[in-house]
């Protein structure tokens, strides 16, 4: 589904070249649940970002579902972003004047999806990730762990080929952080494609693949054999 | 993304911050305001000026001496002496014409009217009996001036209204009291009514007085000609048949061959109006014009605080953009802020416009007209204010890189 070929991401800061990526290579198949983890600033963050198709990597290859993603324009990357990428980021990244069911109709509003259905939609995936009640509430009135959940939700929505976390669990307290893990544990294994970026060892036990990388490299790509 | 749905979040957006966006629509809500009220005064003091010329009877011409005028500006530098008294006689009497009902005749000049210790500068008109109902100015008590006093060179005197309040106060009454006027002393025998102020052009009649043309020429000033020769034709129809006999016949007894040498010019009712229509619809678009200025400043306004909403919403259109929302969704979305901003601000601008306009027009006696024009004029100026100083902030907005914007704090 995801194939990516000697990517490269160098970053020009006042002629200061800085290699974020330095000839990553690897694919990942439907159904794959994938934490990729590395210290600070080995460029976890960067490949997260070429994924999400919010950034052009300066060299490689990068086709997603059979099609070449560096050669599409700015509208065909932003329907690639609504239909094939459910984003989820560390700080949530909520509206905040907008109610969850809100914030999660948003997709679709940009897709055009019709209200009504928009609307079973927006209920169906808040009530998988346990937010039935809470569909009205603001986002200032909500906590940390469900402000994630909406988030989730928002990503679901427009059944994406893949779910893009990145540290999801990273600013929240331990009950909260086990909770969200066990939403991706089962989205997993309803079918769903995830992609976590992640300092936590507890999510990366969880998931079925763990790419290590450390200086814009991959040091390591094992299967967890405890799954 | 469809409109209406934008629309609803621009909605939304707006009015979580209603302070700002009040204070943000002010500039827009003054300009527009300006522009209706003064549009509507200029209409309505044209409209008075037009009624109290056209009260005076749209079948009255006017003669004055001195060669034709075109535009401001006269042709050439003839004499005023011109018209004399028989030349009037000579209109109303000549076999050769039969288009002309009625004459009156006035010599005017300035001078200081005196009554105790009050004294003012007035217009001193020296008339014929039958001027003040000619020219449609009515008594509102005392006598009007008679043939009588004409044929004796009598001292009396009507005053306008204004002139009474000025030298008498609102307590005493004026009738039977004398007046001075460069040493010589008038027995005031009647009242004008107040045909109150025209807007631009001031109150004049309300300051004039009058006396007896013969008092005027030969005991006040000395001379033998006229100011004004006022005709009343038949009827409407025969304006053109009278200015023409008039013409010829004035041009023979100056011994003139062609209308080009006339050393008198004669005006209808409506090149009158057309003049007076030119000069208050030159100030109208003036002050207009000057109301439109705060209108661009507004528009600056909005677009300095769009700016401020767009790197404030960094983050939000980054999330937006992240979404799936393309360059053109975010264009839109911001522009339709822009102009519900600006269209707001119209409407609310349209309402003190017209409160305003309805005020000064009842303070200064004008009739209450609502000018239309000025209102459909405002709701499209308000809304292309808003795309025109709404485009920079929202082009601004959809070019934010997706990463950059997300990453921004």
């Amino acid at each position: 589904m995801i194939e990516l070929k000697n990517i490269c991401k160098t970053y020009d800061s006042d002629g200061v070249k800085t290699e974020a990526l330095l000839n990553v290579s690897f694919n990942i198949n439907a159904g794959e649940f994938v934490a990729i983890t590395g210290p600070s600033g080995s460029g976890k963050s960067t490949l997260m970002h070429i994924l999400g198709a919010l950034d052009n990597p300066t060299a490689g290859e990068y086709i997603l579902n059979g099609k070449n993603v560096q050669n599409m324009n700015e509208d065909e990357l932003a329907e690639l972003r609504n239909k094939e990428i459910g984003f989820i980021f560390q700080s949530y990244n909520l509206l905040p004047r907008m109610s969850s069911l809100k914030n999660v109709l948003l997709p679709m509003m940009y897709a055009g999806i019709p209200k009504k259905q928009r609307l079973e939609t927006a209920h169906k995936v808040l009530d998988e990730v346990g937010l039935t009640d809470k569909i009205n509430n603001a986002p200032n009135q909500l906590s940390g762990g469900q402000k994630q959940r909406v988030a989730i939700a928002r990503a679901l929505s427009m059944s994406p080929s893949i779910l893009l976390a990145d540290e999801p669990t990273g600013n929240l307290p331990t009950k909260q952080s086990d909770e969200i893990i066990k939403i991706f544990e089962n989205l997993n294994k309803k079918g769903n494609t995830v992609l976590v970026i992640t300092h936590n060892d507890d999510i990366a036990k969880k998931a079925k693949r763990i790419i290590n990388i450390v200086d814009g490299k991959i040091l390591s790509d094992t299967k967890n054999e405890t799954k | 993304m469809k409109l209406n749905e934008i629309f609803e979040e621009s909605i939304a957006v707006l009015t979580t911050n209603k302070m700002r966006t009040l204070l943000s629509i002010l500039g827009i809500v003054i300009g527009i305001g300006s522009v209706i009220a003064l549009m509507t005064l200029g209409e309505a003091s044209q409209s008075s000026v037009k009624q109290q010329i056209q009260s005076l009877g749209s079948n009255i011409l006017t003669i004055r001496p001195g060669a034709q005028q075109q535009g401001f500006v006269r042709t050439s530098n003839s004499d005023n002496t011109s018209l004399k008294y028989a030349d009037a006689e000579e209109i109303k009497t000549s076999q050769r014409i039969d288009t002309v009902n009625d004459v009156a005749v006035d010599y005017t000049s300035r001078g200081q009217i005196i009554y105790d210790k009050n004294n003012m500068n007035v217009q001193i008109y020296g008339i014929t009996d039958n001027y003040l109902s000619l020219r449609n100015i009515k008594l509102d008590y005392g006598e009007n001036i008679s043939l009588q006093d004409r044929d004796i060179y009598n001292k009396v005197i009507v005053l306008g209204a204004g002139v009474v309040e000025e030298l008498f106060g609102t307590e005493e009454n004026p009738i039977g009291k004398f007046v001075r006027i460069s040493g010589a002393s008038f027995k005031v025998i009647g009242v004008t009514t107040s045909k109150g102020s025209t807007g631009f052009g001031g109150g004049s009649l309300d300051e004039s007085v009058y006396v007896p043309l013969e008092t005027a020429q030969k005991v006040m000033f000395g001379i033998s000609h006229v100011s004004t020769i006022y005709v009343t034709a038949k009827n409407e129809e025969v304006m053109d048949a009278a200015l023409n006999q008039i013409g010829f016949l004035l041009l023979e007894r100056h011994g003139l061959a062609t209308p080009e040498e006339a050393d008198f010019s004669i005006q209808s009712q409506e090149d009158i109006l057309e003049t007076v229509s030119e000069i208050t619809g030159t100030f109208t678009t003036l002050l207009t014009g000057i109301a439109a200025i705060s209108l661009v400043v507004g528009g600056i306004g909005i677009m300095n605080i769009m700016l401020v909403t767009v790197t404030e919403r960094t983050t939000e259109i980054g999330l937006r953009k992240a979404l799936g929302a393309k360059r053109k969704t975010i264009v839109t979305q911001f522009l339709v802020e822009a102009i519900i901003l600006t269209f707001t601000g119209g409407l609310i601008g349209i309402l003190l416009g017209i409160g305003t306009s309805i005020i000064i027009t009842k303070l200064m006696n004008l009739p209450a007209t609502l000018s239309l024009s000025s209102i459909g004029l405002s709701v499209v100026m308000s809304s292309l204010v808003g795309i025109v100083f709404g485009w920079y902030p929202a082009q601004k907005a959809s070019k934010l890189e997706p990463i950059v914007a997300l990453r921004y704090e």
